[in-house]
């Protein structure tokens, strides 16, 4: 174990704090359990950094981030499991798994997040309406408790620690090792479905009808856009394509079907901030534009699922106050709250390049998972902009007087009032913290901020 | 804990009744702010406006010139609030004398630039212990260039100002930080009276200032900003030049 103190922020770049920061194999931590029990303000898991706000910091304490052990990964051909350690990147995961045919059952935006923190998210994917978030495909994990016992466990062994920790930010416990299931692929394509909407109310209904013939299904909106171009996107469906499809589209593909080998191509050094509105709007415009009006083809999973994952630092060019990603969700019936964010958003002249609207299907049952039936939207905003404040105090009040709620892995602003009306069963979750870590000694900044502990 | 917006949960200001640092919380007011610490030496007379109702007022006893008391009372604020967001160091006084009255100006001295130094260091410790948060330091022009008509003044902000900038040095990589602001002549009750300097402003544009400056991450924020550039050349002005300014 090593231990150094350094300044940690979320991938927002916003509100940093110092912490002792350790590195180390869930194994070697239960050897080094003494010095943790001596960190002043208690400890966190770590995972890649990805949540956009304070989840993975803890100010003046100590933040573990787990390294994936020997041999961190195993697959169970037959039954279709992995069981693979926490540390371990959902990129050397898909490098492992891709080429021997399997898929992880959900994947995020990006491949730059742990198996820990997508548990501790319980994090979603495009295929949510058809197949839930992750911690739905969990069937086992390992957990690392207060008391510095190493637990196993399952919905039958715990339900209310199951619970509590699928989606619980880290705060019952160091997660070791997670068995779950994988998903057969025959090819590492996808067969995409892309298609120009004009604007909201044709999205909104294109969503509605077609999601559910298909897995994959998420729109990306332009939110800089006005007048009836207002919430114009670009939306698009898909699945894995099958054997069969490679042959009708490229039969070179078929040379190595489940190929798979992702590049970064370039990283972003220290920059000002570069997402003016100007900027954006031009941005957006090519996105736009560049998307074929209706068409039918293969793209690779890269292409697909990780687009940004091309360009490595890309927040940076939100320059040094960094930027918030809001993220909520309403229910169906509240889809007049979505218009009229989507409305108030494009004329306040907040400039939001990266804009995603998804609808999600049945929650996990974690008690503090983000995922309900409804509408979710996200969009990316510089931290520096004036007049943003005000603008999402009054989202926040919008999402939860329709019975909405935001996203904790992307939270970055909200205060303990909103969190509370958004998770209803927070008080539940808060006894079954209490009755495995009665001390407090697991803590982060976002608990602190927002009143989890 | 500042969220993205660096909005503040609590807010400590040293010298509570100062019309300045009054103007900051209320610039720093959000729907996150839960606590507002008034300290001050007379606490139960110190009123504030523009607080909303929910948010909790801290009246607190304080006194500059009580040094070997300024740690222990920011860890009983730490005690009972939690991790103190941003810590306000704006009591101060302007002194009556220009400069004749070496125990006045002794007392000067011990409130402004002792006192800045004993707190800013009790504040500096907890900051360290939460690792994050900041302090900011209410110094002034009058400390860039020290004038004839109020030197002792000047001299007593030159000493808090180098303090401040230091300290922000030391805490680097700690996740605490210090903005020292560097306001020109502000309309309060402390220049009350006092024919107005060129450049004057409100309370109110330092207080933006100082919300700019948190967000942004500035070491050192002036107001009115030009005065930047000003005291820029007016540091280096031969002295019979800046006797003839300084009038
Ligand atoms: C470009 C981009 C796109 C994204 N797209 C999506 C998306 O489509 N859907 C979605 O759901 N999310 C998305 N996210 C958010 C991301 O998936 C989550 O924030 C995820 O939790 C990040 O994982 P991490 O390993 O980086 O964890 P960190 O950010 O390091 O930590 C996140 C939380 O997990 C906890 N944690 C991490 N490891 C462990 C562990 N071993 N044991 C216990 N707790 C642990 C931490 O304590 C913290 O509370 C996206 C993020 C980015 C940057
Ligand atoms: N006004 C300007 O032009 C100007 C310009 C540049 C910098 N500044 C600086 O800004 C800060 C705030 O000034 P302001 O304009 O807001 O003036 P202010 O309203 O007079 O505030 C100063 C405060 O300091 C308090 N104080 C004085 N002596 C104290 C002591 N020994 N212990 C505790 N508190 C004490 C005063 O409280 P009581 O006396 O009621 O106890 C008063 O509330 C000062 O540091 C000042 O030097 C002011």
């Amino acid at each position: 174990m090593n231990a150094q103190k350094v300044e940690l922020a979320g991938w927002g770049r916003t509100a940093p704090s110092a912490a002792r920061l350790v590195e180390s194999t869930a194994h070697d931590l239960a050897s080094s359990w003494p010095d943790l029990v001596a960190s002043p303000r208690g400890v966190i898991a770590r995972g890649l950094g990805r949540a956009y706000g304070d989840a993975a910091q803890n100010g003046g304490g100590t933040v573990v981030r787990i390294r994936p052990g020997a041999d961190p990964i195993s697959i169970d051909e037959q039954a279709g499991v992995a069981t693979v350690d926490a540390g371990v990147s959902f990129d050397e995961l898909l490098r492992t798994i891709v080429p021997r045919g399997w898929f992880v059952p959900v994947t995020p935006g990006t491949r730059f997040i742990t198996v820990g923190g997508a548990v501790a998210s319980d994090i979603h994917g495009k295929n949510h309406h058809a197949d839930r978030s992750f911690g739905h495909h969990v069937t086992r994990f390992g957990l690392l408790l207060a008391d510095g016992s190493h637990v196993d466990v399952t919905p039958e062994s715990d339900a209310d620690l199951w619970w509590a920790t699928i989606g619980g930010m880290g705060l019952t416990g160091i997660i070791t090792d997670v068995t779950f299931r994988l998903m057969p692929i025959e090819t590492s394509r996808c067969r995409v479905e892309t298609r120009r909407v004009g604007c909201l109310d044709d999205l909104l209904a294109q969503m509605e009808a077609n999601d559910a013939d298909v897995r994959y299904s998420v729109a990306w909106v332009d939110l800089v856009a006005t007048g009836d171009r207002l919430g114009r996107a670009v939306l698009q469906l898909g699945d894995h394509a099958g054997i069969a499809d490679l042959e009708s589209a490229d039969a070179s593909l078929l040379v190595d079907p489940l190929a798979f080998s992702p590049k970064t191509l370039l990283s972003v050094p220290p920059v000002p901030n570069v997402m003016s509105r100007p900027a954006v709007r031009v941005f957006n415009e090519l996105w736009y534009r560049r998307a074929p009006r209706h068409h039918v083809g293969l793209e690779s999973i890269t292409g697909f699922f990780h687009p940004l994952d091309g360009i490595g630092n890309w927040n940076r060019f939100y320059g040094a106050s960094g930027f918030l990603q809001y993220q909520f969700v309403v229910p169906f019936d509240a889809v007049d709250v979505l218009r009229t964010i989507v409305t108030r958003l494009a004329a306040s002249g907040c400039a939001s390049a990266i804009s995603v609207l998804k609808r999600f299907g049945a929650a996990s049952g974690g008690l503090l998972s983000f995922p309900q039936p409804g509408w979710t939207l996200t969009f990316d905003v510089p931290a520096a902009l004036a007049g943003l404040a005000p603008l999402l105090a009054e989202f926040d009040e919008l999402v939860i007087g329709a019975g909405g709620r935001h996203y904790l892995a992307k939270d970055a602003h909200t205060t303990p009032d909103v969190i509370r009306a958004g998770y209803p069963r927070l008080d539940e979750w808060k006894a079954i913290r209490r009755r495995v870590d009665p001390d407090g000694f697991w803590a982060s900044d976002q608990a602190r901020r927002l009143d989890l502990l | 804990m500042n969220n993205a917006l660096n909005q503040p949960q609590t807010i400590v200001v040293l010298g509570g009744g100062s019309e300045i640092a009054q103007a900051i919380v209320r610039a720093l007011a959000s729907p996150a702010l839960r606590v507002v610490v008034l300290a001050a030496r007379a606490p139960e007379s110190v009123e504030i406006d523009g607080v909303a109702d929910g948010v909790v007022v801290d009246r607190v006893t304080f006194d500059a010139t009580d040094h070997e008391g300024h740690a222990a009372l920011i860890d009983a604020l730490a005690a009972r609030h939690g991790d103190l967001d941003v810590v306000v160091q704006a009591f101060g006084q302007l002194g009556t004398s220009v400069g004749e009255d070496p125990a006045e100006a002794a007392r000067l001295i011990d409130v402004n630039t002792t006192g800045a130094v004993s707190s800013g260091l009790g504040v500096a410790a907890q900051l360290r212990r939460q690792g994050h948060g900041a302090l900011v330091v209410l110094s002034s022009v009058a400390g860039v260039r020290t004038r004839a008509s109020n030197f002792v003044y000047g001299a007593s902000k030159a000493g808090q100002d180098a303090f401040a900038t230091g300290l922000g040095h030391a805490l680097h990589g700690s996740g605490a930080r210090v903005l020292t602001v560097r306001p020109g002549f502000v309309r309060s009750q402390m220049t009350e009276g006092m024919p107005e300097a060129p450049f004057s402003v409100d309370p109110d544009d330092v207080a933006a200032a100082v919300a700019k400056g948190l967000v942004r991450r500035q070491p050192v924020v002036w107001v009115p900003g030009l005065l930047r550039f000003v005291f820029g050349v007016l540091r280096y002005a031969p002295g019979f030049v800046w006797r003839k300014i300084d009038r």
